[in-house]
Formats: structure tokens, C-alpha cells, sequence
């Protein structure tokens, strides 16, 4: 393909986006002569190219198009759904026409003459009467009584296609303005300079380490420069690669209108923060699952008008994407107001899937609830459209975000509406890692599915420990972590020292291990070494939603990384995720967490998951019971909650208790933690004066969404496993209902209810209590 | 192969090898390397070649040759490849030498195995003889590897 025709596809492609966010703007705004002006200026340019590079199908379909433009310019025809349709239809039309081109140099044999016709029925519509004034929107009725007389249309254009040159010139002048502060290059250059900048910056490191045994002045000073310009350098590369979120929202406009006209519903799309930027690679990944989320949105989300009505809202719904900086991600949230997402429906649909069982159902609460949605599978569709219902959707939304380090959370109020937040790195090329050592070597982990740190010392590193048969565990917080040994689990022995000269990286290694696959001289027996030595550091991660501890020999520090691929050679391995040059200039590899986490069967294969697989899953979770917390309230009252709610447990003096208003807080790690006493919500009666001063306080910690609370408690009695039968539904106030543990008569505590009640601020995300730490 | 051609050149385990001098970016010293666990054995590790990441492949256990001596530190082969650049890991380098055509024989026979399949011909020298390596095929590692374990990507 010559330079031109590519110039042209490039060019053609960027017109059609434009040109089809217009006709969208238009149709709202019918009388705009800005944006009419707009679009007729990207058809005739597109007409006058193709007719130029002689694809002449695509320069018969823009020539009606623009006949129709014309009329609607000069206000003989105006804009109503029929003709926009048919304007986007062929937006559509030159599009598949210009793929064509890509692919084969010729923009193919499809026949187009439907359109052409339709085009040309329209525009003859309004000529019996083109004195009409522009008030005739309503009326393309009559148009089909026409249709016979105007199949031989296309044959001989209608007239009045010269006003066109005229409005043309000055759009030319108007565009070169532009251009002449850009300029297109191309993103492998772009490319080349990202890596050429981090070599830069791996010599800066070197050049810096000497500074700091020279005290030569000039040399300080030097190095100094070197240092600024070249993180300055740095990042005005990495926002060369960086886009608005803007480029990809623009293509929403026209899905949202199709799609509303599909399911017969009104849909106002608003947008608020186009100009957030992202990596290129990022834009690209989240795409199609931002597609998907808004056609769930209007297909499963917005009501019929009329049941809009009937609920006292406005007919029109409202879709809102919101995107903006946090912390060094980027947040999407896109909200509706709404049906919400009914969970007894979820529920249902799960059940009659296979995907949950009934005791499970009956346990989940409304946040689990609400995430079954993404698993593989599920669709609460009633019926199978085009739009949505073939289950497959929401599972792989979640698997495109997560495999760019992004999480999705959802959210929802029956009958008020839904909001899904995903949470994305702003670049994939540099991400923060943590670097652990296991046999000698160096490995980053990605910090994104890291949980927390734990770290077993002296004689508690031996003991804590516990072996399933021959599967080790950890016991962290009464959950059982099953734990991975990383140089087990990478075969790191000796043997393969990459190097004769690598001996005093070998030297350093602990006792290597039995499974050494090459069978190398230096492999010893011992299978297990870390357990014997003082410490064990564990990397808690989470793989797919299911956390597992990673046992390395030593944890270093977390570092910024920047991320190169693995040769083709290399690509197989599960395990890694690419490589990265350290400090020093040596290769360290990115572990890959979730292939890890399949490698050592903590996750089934996740990819190739069948319904079925699932649901053994899920039975099998029903199986294990749930560990308890088990505490008195206060009045010798027994309470429960799961083990899993709980964040910490704590013990305050007394004393501890300032205020702040009304409230009774205490400082907790750089942070004020709000108190709740149980016994005044749950029993009604105001605790704090009958309790005896001088006995310290037992707090449990409960923490969501970065928020914690305290909750005080009389006495905390005990950890338990049990499974849960409610005996006895919600006895009292913000009680879930009555089990039986350990033979006696145990309330479980609603904590989110006793919470809401206390501090109906804590869940509207709203920040009342938490000061940066 | 009508023209006179010219061949970088290195040894391995003895025997005289060439590769296309137009395939060869570079020749580079030992480098210090990072090791791939679960990699096939061929890779040694990963280097870092002024901010690249280069897989080094060691061509003896490529070519099922018995190891090189502890104390002989291999040489890098920087070879491009379809796929990036890649270095083979030598015994020693080699001059640069120019071939005629009419000294070509083909393989005879008798070789069997992984060099067979790796050597695309001979070229008879005075002295001894040039084995001719395919690079692309060597980089390429035998089958099954890298489709049985790529699930997860």
C-alpha cells in the first residue's frame, strides 16, 4: 500500500470518528449550523479524496450523503432519526470500505446500492415541497410513497451538489491551522524513545552511584543536571504515549443512541472528565470492555419510559461516566439511575445456573451478591437478544481489566440505580514492584495483587506453619493461607547458575533443593530449607480472588520497574510476566501472579474454566465452614461475626477515648478511628457509664474501602469454625438473626447495619473521619 | 547461494561454525546473566544488552554437544531474528570470512539428529570445515515447549 492511500485510511478514519460524534450532537441539537457545517465539511473531504484515489463505490455512497447533507445545510430537509440513521449507516458503510482497503488495496465488491437509494429517497423526500420550512422534521412519512420513483436515482445524482467547494476552502484553512502544531508519529518510534529514555535512566542510576565516592565538584554538579534532565526527559516521554480517555469515549455517543433506539428507550449519556490521560496500550485494553459496560448499562440498567415514569423519575435515563486521577491510577466510574441490580434475582439466576447452591445463596450477602455477576457464565437476561444475554460479558469485562492491573467493583441501590468503578494503572510500561529474593535471584512482583506482608520469626516461623498432609498453610487471622514456596515452585536449585562465574550468587543461595530437574551435583536433599532457618517472609497475593502466601527468602524493598517483554523463547513460561533491568544493571524477572498461582494449583486453570469446574468450586466452598468471631456485647450476651469482617482486634486503655463532636474516637495508626459501641445499638442501652473505667477496651477493628471502624466490645471470647444455620431470624436490632455455637444461643451481629446506623456517612464514601496519615 | 558470501565465524566444542554476517548485530564478552527457572536448559538466562533484554541460548545444549569446561567462559553471539535480537552463546569467535560458492556441499547422509536439522550445509576450507547454522531455526526451540506451557498468557 503507497504512503498516500495510508495518509488517506489514517485520515478517513479520524473524519468517520468526528463525523459520527457530530451526527450524534446534531440530533440533539438539530438547528446547529456549526456542527452541519461540520459534518458536510468531513463528507465532501472524504468524498473529494476517494474520488481522487479513484475508490469510486466510496465516492458514489459519500456523493449522496452529501446531497442529503446539503439539504439539510441549506434547511430544506431537517434533521430527524430516519435521516441520521441513515447518515450514520453511512459512516458505517465508508468505514467497511476503508477496512477493505487495509486489508486488500481495494475497497471491495459489497453493494452498497441499498443505502445509495435510501440516501436518495430522502433527500427527494422534501423535494414535492422544498419550500417547506425546516418545521417538517415529523414528516419522512410520505418518503415511502415516493420510493418506486426514485430507484433510478443514484443513476443521476439530484441536483444541487455545487454549493459544496464553496464551505470546503475554509474548513482546508481552518484544519492547517491545527496541523501545523502537530505532527503524526508513529507509535514504534514512540516506542524506541520509551526504551531509549530507560536505558538513559539506568546510567543516570550507574553515574549516580560514583557520586557518592567523588568529591569532585564539578563532577557532583554535572551528575546533579544530568539527574533532572533526565527525569524531565522521562516523563515528557511517557506523556507522549499518553491519550484522553476522551478518544475512546467517543465512540459511546453512537452506541448509546443505537442501543437506546434498540430497546426502545431514552438514554442521556453524560460525560465528565474526557481530557483524564492514559497509555495508549491502557486506552486500547479497555476498549471493548467499556462497550460492554454501557450496553449492560442501557440494555439491563435504564427502564422503559414508561416505567420510568411509573417510578417517578424522569422518562429519560441518565448514563454517566465520570473518569479522573487518584493516587496515580485512573478511576472510570460509570453510573445509571436505573433498576439497580435486584440480588434475589442474581441469586436466583446463579441457582438455576449451577453456578452457586441453595446454603450458599442463603449466606451471601449483598456485596457477594452483586459480584456473581462477573463470574463466567452468568446473565440475568430473561431472554437471549442481541444485545445481551448470552452470558458471556461481564466475567470477561473483569478479566480485560484485571490482566492491565485494574479491578472492577460494583455497586448498587435497588430501583435507584448501578455504578461500576474500575480502577486502572495510568501506564503499563513502568508499575510499582516489590522485589523479593528466593534462591539467589531477584523477582519483582507487580504490586497490584499484593494483599500484605507477614514476616515469622525465631521459634513462631517453625510452629506457624502446619502442614495439610503435604500442603503447608498459615493461619492468618484464623483463615487458612495456603502457602507457595517460590523456590520450590521455580525449581530454583543451584544447578542452573547462570554462569561459571555466577559461584558467589550460588554461594549464597540456602540449601538447594531435591526437586533439581537436571539433577545437578549441587542439589541438596533437604525439601523444605526455609522452615529451618530463623525467619520466613511471606508475600500474601491474591490470584483471581483467591489470596495465597508466596514464601521468599527475603523481601527488599518496592521499586518502580519498568516493563520489558520475554523473547519468544520465554513466552510459555506461565510464571513470568516480562522482565526488568534493576539498579545495577542486572535482568530481574516479573513474576506473573495468577500463572503462579495456577502453576502451584492454589487457582484452577482460570482460562479454560468450564461452567462445571465452577460450580465443583463453589460447592466446594459451601463445604468449609466459616470461622467466627465470638464475643460478649456486653450483658452477658453472645455475638458472632465472621471472622472474614474482622480487620484487627485491639485493646485501648480507657483513657484512650477522646471525642471528637458526639462521637467517641481514638488514634490508630496515623489515623482517627471512629468507636461504636455494640451494646448501645444492639441492646439499647448506653454502655460507656456503666462500664468500669480501668478496664482497657476491646476494639475489633472492622475496615471497608480504605475506612475503618472500631467496634467496642464487652470481651472477646473466641474463634470458632462453624457453619451457620440461622435457628432464628433477626431477634433484634441489627442482628441477623440466632445460631447455635458451642451449645449455647449466639446472635450474629449485622455489622454493616449497626455501622450504618451508627455513622450513616461511613458507606456514602464520603471522607468525615479519615486524615492522611 | 550463487554469489560469494560472507560468514562470521566461531567455534563450539571444536568443530568451525558460520552464520550469515548480515544476521549478526553484534559480538559482546561473557555477560553476567540472569537465570530463567523452568526454562528449558538451553536458555542460560537473560542480558541486559544496553537496556534490551536478550535471551542468551547456549548453543552446545542446543546442539547436544557435552558442556563446556567450568573455567571457559562462553562468547555472545548477538544474532537478529525475526523475533528481536537473541545471542548464541560460543566457545570462541572467529574471523570473518568470505566463501565461495563452488566450495558448498550439502550435508551428507549420515548426520542425523537436532544437527541436522540446524546445519544447512558445508563449505570445504583448506584448513577445515564451516558448518553453516541456520539462526532462525535455532532460536526457534524445538516444538511443544512454548505451546504446552502458554496457557496462562
Amino acid at each position: 500500500m503507497d504512503d498516500i492511500t495510508k495518509e488517506f485510511l489514517v485520515e478517513s478514519y479520524e473524519n468517520l470518528d468526528r463525523m459520527e460524534r457530530d451526527l450524534v450532537t446534531l440530533e440533539k441539537d438539530p438547528h446547529s449550523k456549526e456542527t452541519l457545517g461540520s459534518i458536510f465539511r468531513t463528507i465532501h473531504t472524504l468524498k473529494g479524496s476517494s474520488g481522487f484515489l479513484a475508490f469510486a463505490q466510496m465516492e458514489a455512497v459519500a456523493h449522496v450523503g452529501e446531497n442529503l447533507l446539503s439539504k439539510l445545510r441549506d434547511a430544506v430537509l431537517t434533521v430527524n432519526p430516519e435521516i441520521t440513521s441513515a447518515l450514520l449507516a453511512t459512516v458505517d458503510a465508508v468505514r467497511f470500505m476503508l477496512g477493505q482497503i487495509e486489508k486488500t488495496g481495494q475497497p471491495g465488491e459489497k453493494d452498497f446500492s441499498d443505502l445509495v437509494n435510501l440516501l436518495a429517497r430522502l433527500n427527494e423526500a422534501k423535494n414535492p415541497a422544498p419550500e417547506a420550512p425546516p418545521v417538517t422534521a415529523a414528516a419522512p412519512a410520505p418518503a415511502p410513497v415516493i420510493a418506486p420513483s426514485t430507484i433510478e436515482a443514484p443513476v443521476s445524482p439530484p441536483p444541487a451538489p455545487d454549493p459544496a467547494p464553496a464551505p470546503a476552502e475554509p474548513s482546508e484553512a481552518r484544519n492547517s491551522a491545527v496541523s501545523d502544531s502537530t505532527i503524526r508519529v508513529d507509535v514504534g518510534l514512540l516506542d524506541k524513545l520509551m526504551n531509549l529514555v530507560g536505558e538513559l535512566v539506568l546510567a543516570r542510576n550507574q553515574v549516580l552511584q560514583f557520586t557518592t565516592q567523588s568529591a569532585d565538584s564539578t563532577f557532583l554538579a554535572t551528575s546533579q543536571r544530568l539527574n533532572l534532565i533526565t527525569t524531565e526527559l522521562q516523563e515528557n516521554v511517557m506523556k507522549t504515549r499518553m491519550q484522553p480517555i476522551g478518544n475512546v469515549w467517543s465512540k459511546l455517543p453512537r452506541v448509546v443512541r443505537d442501543l437506546a433506539a434498540t430497546c426502545g428507550k431514552q438514554v442521556r449519556l453524560e460525560l465528565e472528565g474526557k481530557e483524564t490521560e492514559l497509555d495508549k496500550t491502557i486506552i486500547e485494553a479497555i476498549k471493548d470492555p467499556l462497550t460492554h459496560i454501557v450496553r449492560n448499562s442501557i440494555d439491563h440498567g435504564i427502564e422503559q419510559p414508561e416505567v420510568r415514569l411509573q417510578r417517578g423519575k424522569p422518562p429519560e435515563g441518565c448514563l454517566r461516566m465520570r473518569a479522573y486521577h487518584e493516587g496515580g491510577q485512573v478511576n472510570i466510574e460509570i453510573s445509571d439511575d436505573g433498576n439497580g441490580v435486584d440480588c434475589e434475582r442474581v441469586k436466583a439466576k446463579a441457582l438455576q445456573r449451577g453456578l452457586i447452591t441453595a446454603e450458599l445463596a442463603a449466606r451471601m450477602n449483598d456485596h457477594e451478591t452483586l459480584n456473581l455477576i462477573f463470574m463466567p457464565g452468568f446473565s440475568t437476561a430473561e431472554k437471549v437478544t442481541n444485545v445481551s444475554g448470552r452470558g458471556v460479558g461481564m466475567d470477561v469485562v473483569k478479566t480485560n481489566i484485571e490482566k492491565i492491573g485494574g479491578t472492577v467493583d460494583l455497586q448498587s441501590q435497588p430501583g435507584e440505580g448501578t455504578t461500576l468503578k474500575i480502577k486502572i494503572p495510568l501506564t503499563l510500561a513502568i508499575i510499582p514492584a516489590l522485589i523479593v529474593t528466593s534462591g539467589g535471584d531477584r523477582f519483582a512482583i507487580p504490586q497490584v495483587s499484593l494483599l500484605e506482608l507477614v514476616r515469622l520469626e525465631g521459634e513462631q516461623a517453625g510452629q506457624q506453619i502446619e502442614f495439610i498432609h503435604s500442603a503447608p498453610v498459615y493461619r492468618l487471622r484464623g483463615q487458612l493461607l495456603p502457602l507457595v514456596y517460590l523456590n520450590q515452585e521455580l525449581k530454583l536449585d543451584a544447578g542452573r547458575a547462570s554462569g561459571p562465574l555466577d559461584g558467589t550468587a550460588a554461594g549464597l543461595r540456602p540449601e538447594g533443593l531435591s526437586r533439581g530437574k537436571d539433577g545437578s551435583p549441587t542439589g541438596g536433599q533437604d525439601a523444605r530449607p526455609t522452615l529451618l532457618s530463623d525467619a520466613v517472609s511471606i508475600v500474601v497475593l491474591q490470584a483471581d480472588g483467591h489470596p495465597f502466601g508466596l514464601v521468599v527468602d527475603q523481601i527488599n524493598d518496592t521499586e518502580e520497574i519498568v516493563v520489558k517483554p520475554l523473547g519468544k523463547q520465554l513466552k510459555g513460561l506461565a510464571s513470568f510476566a516480562g522482565a526488568t533491568i534493576m539498579g545495577d544493571g542486572r535482568v530481574a524477572l516479573i513474576l506473573d501472579v495468577l500463572g503462579l498461582a495456577q502453576g502451584a494449583s492454589v487457582v484452577a486453570e482460570v482460562r479454560d474454566r468450564t461452567l462445571l469446574e465452577n460450580a465443583a468450586q463453589a460447592r466446594k466452598k459451601t463445604d468449609t465452614r466459616q470461622a467466627l468471631l465470638l464475643f460478649d456485647a456486653g450483658q452477658g450476651s453472645r455475638m458472632a461475626i465472621p471472622l472474614s469482617m474482622v480487620a484487627r482486634l485491639e485493646e485501648f486503655p480507657a483513657s484512650s477515648v477522646e471525642h471528637s463532636g458526639a462521637q467517641e474516637v481514638v488514634q490508630y495508626r496515623g489515623q482517627i478511628l471512629p468507636l461504636i459501641r455494640v451494646s448501645k445499638y444492639v441492646l439499647a442501652v448506653n454502655a460507656t457509664a456503666k462500664e468500669d473505667n480501668q478496664q482497657p477496651m476491646q476494639v475489633v477493628v472492622y475496615s471497608e474501602q480504605g475506612r475503618s471502624v472500631g467496634l467496642v466490645v464487652g470481651r472477646i471470647n473466641d474463634i470458632v469454625q462453624e457453619t451457620i444455620t440461622v435457628k432464628r431470624h433477626a431477634s433484634g436490632h441489627g442482628l441477623f438473626g440466632s445460631v447455635v455455637i458451642q451449645d449455647k444461643v449466639t446472635d450474629l451481629l449485622d455489622v454493616q447495619a449497626v455501622i450504618r446506623e451508627a455513622d450513616p456517612t461511613f458507606y456514602a464514601g464520603k471522607s468525615v473521619v479519615q486524615i492522611a496519615a | 547461494m550463487t554469489d560469494n558470501k560472507q560468514f562470521a565465524t566461531f567455534f563450539l566444542n571444536g568443530m568451525f561454525f558460520g552464520v550469515e554476517v548480515l544476521k549478526v548485530q553484534e559480538v559482546i564478552r561473557y555477560q553476567e546473566m540472569t537465570r530463567v527457572p523452568l526454562a528449558p536448559a538451553m536458555i542460560r538466562g537473560l542480558i541486559n544488552l544496553r537496556g534490551q533484554i536478550i535471551t542468551a541460548i547456549d548453543l552446545r545444549r542446543r546442539l547436544e554437544m557435552p558442556p563446556r569446561a567450568e573455567s571457559q567462559l562462553p562468547m555472545n553471539v548477538v544474532v537478529r531474528t525475526d523475533d528481536g535480537a537473541v545471542s548464541l552463546l560460543v566457545d570462541e569467535i572467529g574471523d570473518v570470512v568470505e566463501i565461495e560458492e563452488d566450495t558448498y556441499e550439502r550435508l551428507p547422509e549420515t548426520l542425523t539428529g537436532v544437527a541436522r536439522e540446524l546445519i544447512r550445509g558445508v563449505y570445504k576450507l583448506k584448513e577445515r570445515l564451516l558448518l553453516i547454522l541456520d539462526t532462525e531455526l535455532t532460536v526457534s526451540l524445538p516444538g511443544g515447549f512454548s505451546r504446552a506451557q502458554s496457557k496462562g498468557t
